[in-house]
């Protein structure tokens, strides 16, 4: 096996990584800041509240990552209004169409798990909070929503990691992400082996460090639903 | 609407599918023999799944496939070569393809499995025995339907997870859902429309095997469901 | 005068790991004895019990029924095991074994737990052993509740359900493992008056439980077991009434628990 080659393109390496985080940190944190008041949409009582809502993360749970990026990226380009547009700067870049599909994507998961804790939350916490007389927003902002994201710790975290596995999609779309970096080197010197398997390690290594990550926030935040010593 | 290529789309929709089908079952022999090292006494054996869990679920699946697919096609040709075989053997997309995501998803069943074992309560196997049954009979008649009820939620998820992840054989150029879309949207200039109609194809898929599993889960929960 | 003991145990010794739990202990059952095994948690009684069919694997001692020895070898972690797996399972199915928890299969209905081991095991027939699970569930009184699951029935039925199990194999000897204990107190009656009829047809039965007063009406000889031996033994109506043992005189007013 010829691992110099690997070294040589080291730096080409670590440039992917960074690439992969960059775009694992925006789709995540994208989607997180729209997944919250879409969570709790997705539990309104209304139809026209909850409707849409499930309807979005139906259809984007139901269909592959893959799909949604060549929507976006080769999609809209269809439309002469898109092309016409303000945003079309934006929408022909392989980065922005990349982030934004992802971050739709992990927002329709994040938007499933946190609505699940909402609706999990313990019934007394929210009666003891109203019996002191909290208005429903307050209820909602001080008790109910810091509680649930407490709880959504360790399915996000789950979800983290497969965004992160999500990002190497973006190699598809001509992105020199580390997957993107493995395929570049693989088609200059024919190693595939060597090329790919330096990829998996440097995913493994950030998806350990994710779980680390996730671990010690669990320990942090989550300490008061831990089983006692 | 479809400009003629309906046609074309359904047939690459059965590609899809073939793809799923065949890689589930390699998953499931997988997930099987999986779950019984980790169950198993021999810790060198478990440890040796413990590995490929890991190592599984810390990759993408899409780097695996490139990895099966090049790594293949070069390992393949330097036998044929040293065989003495002188033409060039192409590797073939569609197993590629399916030895990648059975392989995958052999490591999340095993999960599934070695969680569904563990959740058949001790006795029923005990009671069994007493009785005079061989390991054998014990299995096929009291762990694995018991285990079967356990194990469907999670084989459900799994088999929604697998189903989407076959886009990505597409790129490794086999001709399926992705791949005849995309030929319609180059001769027609209209890559939203076909890759909706993909996104439709596949909704179609996920939600019947939602109502297909949740029937199954129907029946096989007819024994523990409260009387109505 | 003493027929061959259907059941013979001889000197079982049993040990978890330094812990040592059955200190040799022997026992003989003769055809039609009802003998009960009673002593505090910790005592061996359940083990003991358990390991008749081998469910735990003694170290030492030796088992025989009607005769005929099962044949042991020692295991890499020196308890015994089958030497024979076909031994084994013919002298299992000549138990018939009764638990605490009753372990009926889930997923089965009831008329289907009773004839799984006639027919999977003894080779019967599937519609003869039907015919006799039925007339089995109507003796212990739920033939009505044949096609439901266990989980719909009460914590009674279940148990009697799973004597009908057992007696369904014809056993040479019937083995109990506190059947009672897991059940409310007003279902415990149903239970132990289908054991007492069992008792009073000639079944030979071996019987762990807490129920002293089943022991003193129903059983012929009972085993006081006090960590792992045999303390005192005899028939209950001598040992329970007037207990040689000050170990047995503590047990029997509560002070061992």
């Amino acid at each position: 096996m010829n691992f110099d080659a690997i070294a040589e393109n080291l730096p080409l390496y670590l440039g992917g990584a960074l690439t992969t985080l960059k775009l694992l940190a925006i789709s995540l944190l994208g989607g997180l800041v729209v997944a919250v008041p879409l969570a709790v949409l997705r539990n309104a009582h209304s139809r026209w509240l909850h409707g849409p809502v499930w309807a979005y993360t139906y259809a984007i749970r139901g269909t592959p990552l893959l799909v949604q990026l060549f929507l976006v990226y080769y999609g809209l380009a269809q439309f002469a209004v898109v092309r016409d547009s303000v945003l079309w700067p934006w929408l022909s870049s392989a980065w922005f169409c990349a982030c934004l599909a992802f971050a739709i994507n992990t927002c329709a998961y994040t938007t499933e798990i946190i609505a699940g804790a909402l609706r999990n939350t313990p019934r007394g916490e929210i009666e003891a909070a109203r019996a002191l007389g909290l208005s429903r927003a307050q209820v909602l902002r001080r008790i109910v929503m810091p509680s649930a994201l407490r709880r959504a710790i360790p399915s996000y975290g789950n979800e983290a990691i497969l965004m992160l596995h999500g990002t190497s999609l973006a190699s598809v779309v001509t992105l020199l992400d580390i997957t993107g970096v493995a395929r570049d080197v693989n088609s200059r010197y024919y190693i595939p082996f060597e090329a790919f398997i330096t990829a998996g390690l440097l995913y493994l290594s950030i998806t350990l460090a994710l779980v680390g990550l996730f671990h010690a926030a669990e320990r942090r935040w989550l300490a008061h639903l831990a089983p006692r010593s | 609407m479809l400009h003629g290529y309906a046609a074309s789309l359904l047939e690459g929709m059965g590609v899809t599918l073939a793809v799923a089908l065949a890689s589930l079952a390699i998953a499931c022999v997988l997930g099987l023999a999986g779950a019984a090292a980790k169950l198993s006494r021999l810790r060198w054996l478990a440890a040796l799944a413990s590995i490929y869990t890991t190592l599984v679920r810390g990759v993408p699946d899409l780097v695996v496939m490139l990895l099966v697919f090049f790594g293949g096609q070069l390992l393949v040709n330097e036998l044929a070569q040293r065989a003495g075989y002188a033409a060039y053997i192409d590797v073939d997309p569609f197993i590629a393809g399916v030895l990648t995501i059975g392989f995958i998803f052999g490591a999340y069943l095993t999960e599934t499995f070695r969680g569904a074992f563990i959740a058949v309560p001790s006795g029923q196997r005990e009671a069994a025995l007493a009785f005079g049954m061989s390991r054998a009979q014990v299995l096929r008649r009291i762990t694995a339907p018991q285990m079967l009820r356990h194990a469907l939620p999670a084989l459900s998820n799994n088999w929604l997870v697998l189903v989407k992840s076959t886009a990505i054989v597409s790129v490794i150029g086999l001709n399926d859902m992705m791949q005849k879309a995309g030929q319609a949207a180059g001769a027609t200039r209209q890559p939203f429309v076909f890759y909706a109609a993909v996104a439709v194809l596949y909704l179609a898929i996920t939600s019947a095997s939602e109502l297909g599993f949740g029937w199954l889960d129907r029946r096989t929960s007819r024994a523990s469901r409260p009387r109505g | 005068m003493d027929a061959t003991p259907t059941l013979q145990v001889t000197d079982l010794h049993k040990r978890y790991g330094d812990h040592e739990v059955l200190k040799g202990v022997s026992l003989a059952a003769r055809p039609g004895d009802v003998i009960t095994l009673i002593g505090s948690s910790g005592s061996g009684k359940s083990t003991l019990l358990r390991c008749l069919n081998l469910l735990e694997q003694p170290h030492e001692g030796c088992l025989a029924l009607d005769g005929e020895d099962l044949a042991l070898q020692r295991d890499r972690d020196g308890s015994l095991r089958a030497r024979d797996a076909a031994q084994l399972q013919r002298w299992r199915s000549r138990l018939g074994f009764v638990f605490q928890q009753f372990n009926l299969w889930q997923h089965m209905t009831v008329l289907e737990n009773v004839i799984e081991a006639p027919v999977q095991v003894l080779g019967i027939p599937k519609p003869r052993a039907i015919e006799r699970a039925r007339a089995l569930l109507e003796r212990v009184g739920v033939g009505h509740r044949a096609a439901l699951y266990p989980a719909h029935l009460s914590g009674g039925e279940q148990q009697r359900v799973a004597i009908a199990r057992a007696l369904a194999v014809d056993p040479k000897v019937m083995l109990f493992d506190e059947p009672t204990s897991a059940l409310d107190p007003e279902l415990v009656g149903e239970v132990l008056k289908v054991m007492r009829d069992l008792a009073a047809e000639g079944r030979t039965m071996i019987v762990v439980t807490h129920e002293m007063g089943f022991a003193r009406e129903v059983s012929n000889h009972t085993l006081f077991l006090h960590q792992g031996r045999v303390e005192e033994e005899g028939d209950p109506r001598e040992v329970l009434v007037r207990p040689r043992s000050a170990r047995l005189q503590q047990f029997l007013s509560g002070g061992l628990k």
